[in-house]
């Protein structure tokens, strides 16, 4: 919605005033970029500095690469989305460049321990991770240029439909051997590079569910019996829900993966009570989600183990509790403050740079870093979500609502369950964490909110008014609001 | 690396990524303001030679329906409304027409004009045949959705 378009018609009833011109937050966006650019500039020098490595004047070129990278999409957001969100790229810039500098500062860890073992040095991830970068840059790009109204995606709803759902469950059905890594069938291993079609499922989805609630609206909003001061929906209108649960325990039972599960429940769940307004269908599919993972973790070892981790990690220290109970002492020792960036020991964690890249940021940056962190995804979710509030077409609300929601639960999720609130999944943190197709899949995403948000922010097309009568004659009226 | 610049640095950094949460948290803020007709950062447009009047419809609040909550500012330009891709308020309701609804304003008021659209405006209880008035907080109609000016 236009921002600061607030004037009130012109007193005299003369011509109107040309459009204002309000500022797009353009400038702001690139001001935030450079201060972005700085700190990660500032990231990487510490840690080189801590872990004694030569400061040279390379470290400037990388953090002006990283700028003129984000520098490219900005121009790109300022070609095809003029009025979009100042906000959103550079929290996922920032977020983007210190998951990077910690990479790095991983790496060298790495290196550094396989040299003192005497061993062959480990393969860089930074420069795979750099690689994802800039293919996600280029498909954050993508996007906008070819998606120049995002009720153009309402067309392709079903065939959206289609493809997530092909590409959620394609790991599940193909064999191990392609599709399993460390016990979770998630994956598609092309050769030298793999990917998750997850991440990218979760976009088509969220634009499938979308198209079909706006349709289907008035099905769910049908009162059934009432209960509890709830009116529950009718029973037979209850199938899609069932639909998405069972599909989202058959990640769970054929992937293995909690996750990817919890994630698509929890879109499906949020989307449809944002479309209707009823408290019920939230009771209803936390109810029925409950009971999938109490059978669940009944039936399966790698579901009790997950929970048996999070009840007490240091019941079995040394085995299935050693990463998170080593995420805790990470936590620990970083105390308020942090130890610095750089001079502790965050890659004691395995998998440090990927589902614990929290821990690593948390034992280098303290509670005080940790918080700025989670600010700024705040502000990522909340700027979504208010995209949502204020574009004026239900689609683009329930679209804009299902992405943030999506990096919300998802960032909760791997927060919680890397500092033991909630059970560990095999989620990464978005835009932080290592990993291509997360990394890829979150640009698209951000890509498509900032087109919602460049629709909500337009200002309203200019229309010639037709002349209005002069001020002089007409009478003067007092406008009350009745009671 | 000396102690002293190494803790220096640490708290240093620290300060400007609280510094960049607290820059973007600002935009938020005056964008709040902004939308809301609290104030306006274009400055100077509506305190202009206004005052002892009666009060100026300044938004549009959608009351009830699909689309309820959402607010539009109003300046001088015309609000469309209907299924219209291109409409300012775009309804996604079944008993809306393609191009339903227009509210201009005439001077300080604002009329709400019926495009001929099949099921009709309301305007309260009563069906829109011509332009007429919209006085602050009265429900227009179109079919499940209502919508009021507000000041």
């Amino acid at each position: 919605m236009s921002a600061d378009v607030v004037g009130a018609p012109p007193a005299d009833g003369a011509a109107p005033p040309p459009p204002a011109d309000r500022s797009t937050g353009r400038g702001i966006e690139l001001v935030l970029l450079a201060l972005a650019a700085v700190i990660v500039t500032f990231a990487l020098v510490l840690v080189e500095a801590n872990q004694e490595e030569e400061l040279t004047r390379a470290l400037l070129y990388v953090g002006a690469a990283y700028l003129g990278l984000f520098a490219v999409a900005h121009l790109a957001v300022r070609k095809f989305a003029p009025h979009a969100d100042p906000l959103m790229l550079p929290c996922v810039a920032l977020l983007n460049g210190l998951g990077l500098v910690m990479i790095h500062r991983l790496d060298l860890a790495a290196a550094e321990r396989a040299d003192a073992l005497g061993r062959a040095a480990p393969t860089l991830l930074i420069q795979r991770q750099v690689v994802w970068t800039a293919i996600g840059l280029a498909l954050f790009v993508g996007v906008l240029f070819l998606v120049r109204n995002h009720r153009t995606l309402a067309r392709y709803g079903y065939t959206a439909g289609f493809a997530g759902l092909v590409l959620l469950a394609l790991p599940g059905l193909l064999p191990s051997s392609i599709s399993e890594v460390n016990g979770a069938k998630i994956w598609l291993r092309l050769g030298i590079f793999s990917i998750q079609p997850g991440e990218f499922a979760k976009i088509f989805l969220i634009v499938f569910f979308a198209v079909f609630l706006v349709q289907k609206r008035e099905l769910f909003s049908d009162a059934g019996r009432t209960f509890l001061g709830m009116e529950l929906p009718r029973a037979r209108d209850l199938a899609p829900l069932l639909l998405a649960w069972g599909l989202s325990v058959g990640v769970l039972v054929l992937e293995r993966d909690l996750g990817t599960s919890l994630l698509f429940f929890g879109i499906v769940l949020v989307m449809l009570y944002t479309a209707t307004g009823r408290v019920s269908w939230m009771v209803i599919g936390l109810a029925i989600f409950m009971a999938g993972g109490a059978v669940a973790y009944q039936l399966f070892g790698h579901v009790r183990t997950r929970v048996q981790v999070w009840l007490d990690p240091f019941a079995d220290f040394d085995g299935s509790g050693f990463q998170i109970g080593q995420a805790l002492f990470g936590l620990g020792t970083g105390g308020i403050g942090g130890t610095g960036l750089g001079a502790g020991r965050p890659d004691l964690v395995p998998y440090a740079e990927s589902d614990f890249m929290l821990s690593s940021l948390g034992e280098e940056l303290g509670l005080v870093g940790l918080s700025a962190i989670l600010v700024v995804y705040l502000v990522l979710i909340t700027r979504g979500l208010r995209s949502a509030l204020a574009v004026r077409d239900s689609f683009g609300k329930l679209l804009a609502t299902g992405l943030s929601f999506t990096l919300a639960l998802q960032t909760f999720v791997v927060i919680g369950g890397a500092s033991k609130l909630i059970p560990l999944t095999g989620l990464t943190l978005p835009f932080l964490s290592y990993g291509g197709s997360s990394l890829v899949a979150n640009y698209a995403l951000v890509a498509l909110l900032l087109r919602v948000s460049n629709a909500a922010r337009t200002p309203l097309p200019h229309r010639p008014a037709k002349p209005a009568a002069p001020i002089a004659e007409a009478g003067t009226e007092l406008v009350e609001r009745p009671s | 690396m000396p102690e002293l610049v190494l803790q220096l640095t640490r708290a240093g950094f620290l300060a400007l990524l609280w510094i960049f949460v607290l820059f973007a948290l600002r935009v938020v803020r005056s964008d709040i303001y902004g939308a809301a007709g609290l104030r306006s950062l274009v400055g100077g447009g509506r305190s202009t030679g206004r005052g002892g009047r009666g009060r100026a419809a300044r938004q549009l609040l959608v009351t009830a329906g699909a689309l309820a909550g959402t607010r539009i500012s109003l300046d001088s330009r015309p609000i469309l409304i209907g299924r219209a891709d291109d409409s300012t308020l775009v309804l996604d309701d079944d008993y809306a027409s393609t191009r339903h609804a227009r509210i201009a304003p005439q001077g300080d008021d604002w009329y709400v004009e019926d495009l001929g659209s099949t099921n009709g405006t309301y305007l309260d209880r009563a069906k829109v045949t011509g332009p007429t008035r919209v006085p602050l907080g009265v429900p227009v109609r179109i079919g499940k959705t209502v919508i009021e000016l507000r000041s």
